[in-house]
């Protein structure tokens, strides 16, 4: 294994992209101002250099076009890689997303796939208001046809492009706003991860914490500050929200008999409401407690930053659930 | 005219057009019966009055090629090349189907003859056609993608993104605009401020042409034209064909919005009374031929039909296979 190198999740991102552009000659990235600009989270600054106009692309403001176009090349033999500047935005591609890649391979008979990969940013904390903060991912995460994951760590922020673009299906990458300038160490030799299990990130024994994305190191400082009041919380981060990793999150909840979900997304018909179903079907009779969530106060994130912090999901308010939870 | 449209003009192309476009009436009317009979349940959409457009641009594509196409598309599947008793057994929801039954009427899908589908949201087909045409571009491949949209879809905005980007990027894209003069029910000129469409294309610097749509020689011509100039290197043209649809929009429209006279009127220019009237005139057309290609296409829907009604149902237990890929053996 080679040295560790200190790095920000953005630069992470960026070299799974560099290493997926040197390693396949089909592979190639298209969004808006993915070129010259470096990509309005700075993702993708350099890369036009590197590789040429041809792979680099820069589009139009066209969310519905260049995401059609990116099915349509990988229908024909591409591995495109579609950057959609914020979820929000592809609300205007929803049209290509769910009634064209999420379909195609099953309403063809399974004669045409779309191993299409779309990266997207995600997520409040910048104080971009309600056009630019959501946590929409779980609308695609209802899809059949499409894959959902939530790199929440720099390791899968560099590794999970990889093993995304290696699937036959089109996979939808969401990029936490909050997590691009945060610096750690991946190993020199990082590569592909996995994409199909959850991750425990904290292991515990009396209450499971179960989140992802950009609400991952929130839960964390909430299970570290638990454990200071002698909890000990298990951190289950999902990485990928469809299809869900059962498994390991019955597996952790019949271990701690507790659970709560952390999700930015609005409760109403979220991820963390699917979870929970779930959980009631399969672990009823392990819990030893309603099944608690935190999740975005339902309204549209404000500007302001204390009414955006008091709309999102805080370590304070997770572990007051916790404690809810724990009686 | 120009010499290439000339060149064609001979008794075996013409011939072979009129076969065409026979072969899709036949097809069609034949389908129109087995709805009534409820053998095809769902939407089924007929092109009924519109074959000549689908017959003079097929022919002047290569096998190379590929092609995007609307749910009107039963006649662009067959003249693409898939047997019509895979898209016969599609519209019974077989699984000897082209799609296996999943799609219907809607979906007509073969990937062996670069059939990349019949597309049922209105444009949604515009932008996948211009990243397959895309694809071939960055391979250096030669080849064209055409693709085949209603004027209907002239008012989305993936209509607008997808001209745009196609210029922009000089794909090698042939837009075949099917004006049938209604989107459903809405004539055209209720729902553009600019109905004269090819403009549309032109202002996005687009060479376009309008085509009388009810003559397949001139449809093909153009065509000819156009795919010439896409192989040469020139990026994408644009063809929009004025024709007319004789039936409803789909089975469950009773035409309020235009009149009887109307589509009287129309009936006349019947592309295939057209190109026959005009091959007898020319002394092209010899007493024997139409009943031949009749037989011929007759024959093609009776064999179509008895092999959709023999073909088997997929199996439930299959319902979720293709959702996504097959793991790998």
């Amino acid at each position: 294994m080679s040295a560790p190198i200190q790095m920000t999740y953005r630069e992470a991102c960026r070299a799974g992209i560099a290493d997926a552009l040197r390693r396949d000659p089909r592979v190639f990235l298209m969004g808006e101002d993915v070129g010259r600009y470096g990509g309005c989270y700075g993702v993708s600054k350099g890369l036009l250099e590197e590789f040429g106009p041809k792979r680099i692309r820069d589009a139009p403001l066209s969310e519905s076009g260049f995401t059609g176009m990116g099915i349509g090349a990988a229908m024909n033999g591409m591995k495109p890689i579609v950057e959609i500047m914020t979820v929000n935005f592809s609300m205007l591609a929803f049209d290509q997303i769910v009634n064209n890649a999420a379909t195609i391979r099953h309403m063809s008979g399974g004669q045409f796939g779309v191993p299409l990969v779309i990266r997207m940013a995600t997520g409040a904390g910048r104080q971009l208001a309600a056009q630019h903060s959501h946590s929409l991912e779980n609308l695609y995460a209802h899809v059949p046809g499409l894959k959902v994951l939530t790199p929440a760590t720099l390791d899968d922020a560099r590794g999970m492009l990889w093993t995304a673009l290696e699937d036959p299906d089109p996979v939808l990458i969401f990029e936490h706003v909050m997590l691009y300038n945060v610096s750690g160490e991946l190993a020199g030799d990082a590569g592909a991860v996995g994409i199909d299990k959850a991750a425990i990130r904290r292991p515990g024994k009396d209450i499971s914490l179960i989140t992802y994305g950009g609400s991952l190191s929130k839960t964390m400082a909430a299970a570290e500050q638990l454990a200071e009041q002698g909890t000990s919380a298990e951190v289950v981060d999902l990485r990928t929200l469809r299809p869900l990793d059962d498994a390991t999150i019955f597996e952790s909840v019949r271990k701690t008999r507790r659970a709560v979900i952390v999700d930015e997304g609005w409760r109403s018909g979220s991820i963390s409401a699917e979870i929970s179903a779930r959980l009631m079907e399969n672990v009823l009779w392990s819990l030893d407690a309603p099944v608690g969530r935190v999740c975005s106060a339902e309204v549209p994130i404000p500007y302001a930053r204390h009414l955006e912090e008091a709309a999102l999901p805080q370590p304070q308010s997770i572990v007051a659930a916790a404690k809810r939870i724990l009686g | 005219m120009t010499t290439t449209a000339k060149l064609h003009l001979n008794r075996e192309s013409l011939l072979l057009l009129l076969q065409q476009m026979v072969r899709v009436r036949r097809f069609e009317e034949k389908c129109d019966e087995l709805y009534q009979s409820e053998k095809i349940r769902g939407f089924l959409h007929l092109a009924i009055g519109e074959e000549a457009v689908c017959a003079g641009v097929m022919a002047a594509l290569a096998r190379e090629d590929a092609v995007v196409a609307t749910y009107r598309e039963h006649g662009h599947a067959l003249l693409r090349g898939v047997p019509a008793t895979e898209i016969m057994a599609e519209m019974y929801g077989k699984f000897e189907g082209c799609s296996h039954g999943r799609g219907g009427s809607m979906h007509l899908f073969s990937a062996v003859h670069r059939f990349y589908g019949g597309y049922a949201i209105v444009g949604g087909g515009l932008p996948v056609a211009a990243g397959i045409a895309l694809a071939d571009k960055m391979r250096g491949e030669n080849k064209v993608t055409c693709c085949f949209f209603g004027d209907g879809a002239v008012a989305e905005g993936e209509f607008h993104e997808t001209m745009n980007l196609a210029e922009l990027w000089k794909l090698p894209l042939l837009f075949v605009c099917e004006n049938n003069l209604y989107a459903m029910g809405t004539r055209l000129d209720l729902s553009e401020s600019e109905p004269d469409i090819h403009l549309k294309a032109q202002s996005y610097r687009i060479p376009s042409e309008v085509v009388d749509g009810m003559d397949v020689v001139a449809v093909n011509a153009a065509a000819m034209r156009a795919v010439q100039r896409i192989r040469d290197g020139s990026g994408p043209q644009f063809l929009e064909c004025r024709t007319y649809r004789f039936r409803a929009h789909s089975m469950f429209d009773p035409q309020f919005y235009r009149s009887k006279a109307e589509i009287e009127e129309w009936k006349k220019r019947d592309p295939i009374l057209r190109l026959t009237d005009w091959m007898t005139a020319a002394g092209l057309l010899h007493a024997d031929d139409l009943p031949r290609i009749e037989q011929v296409a007759q024959e093609e829907v009776r064999t179509a039909v008895d092999f959709a009604e023999a073909a088997a149902w997929e199996p439930v237990e299959r319902l979720t296979v293709d959702v996504h890929a097959r793991p790998k053996a």
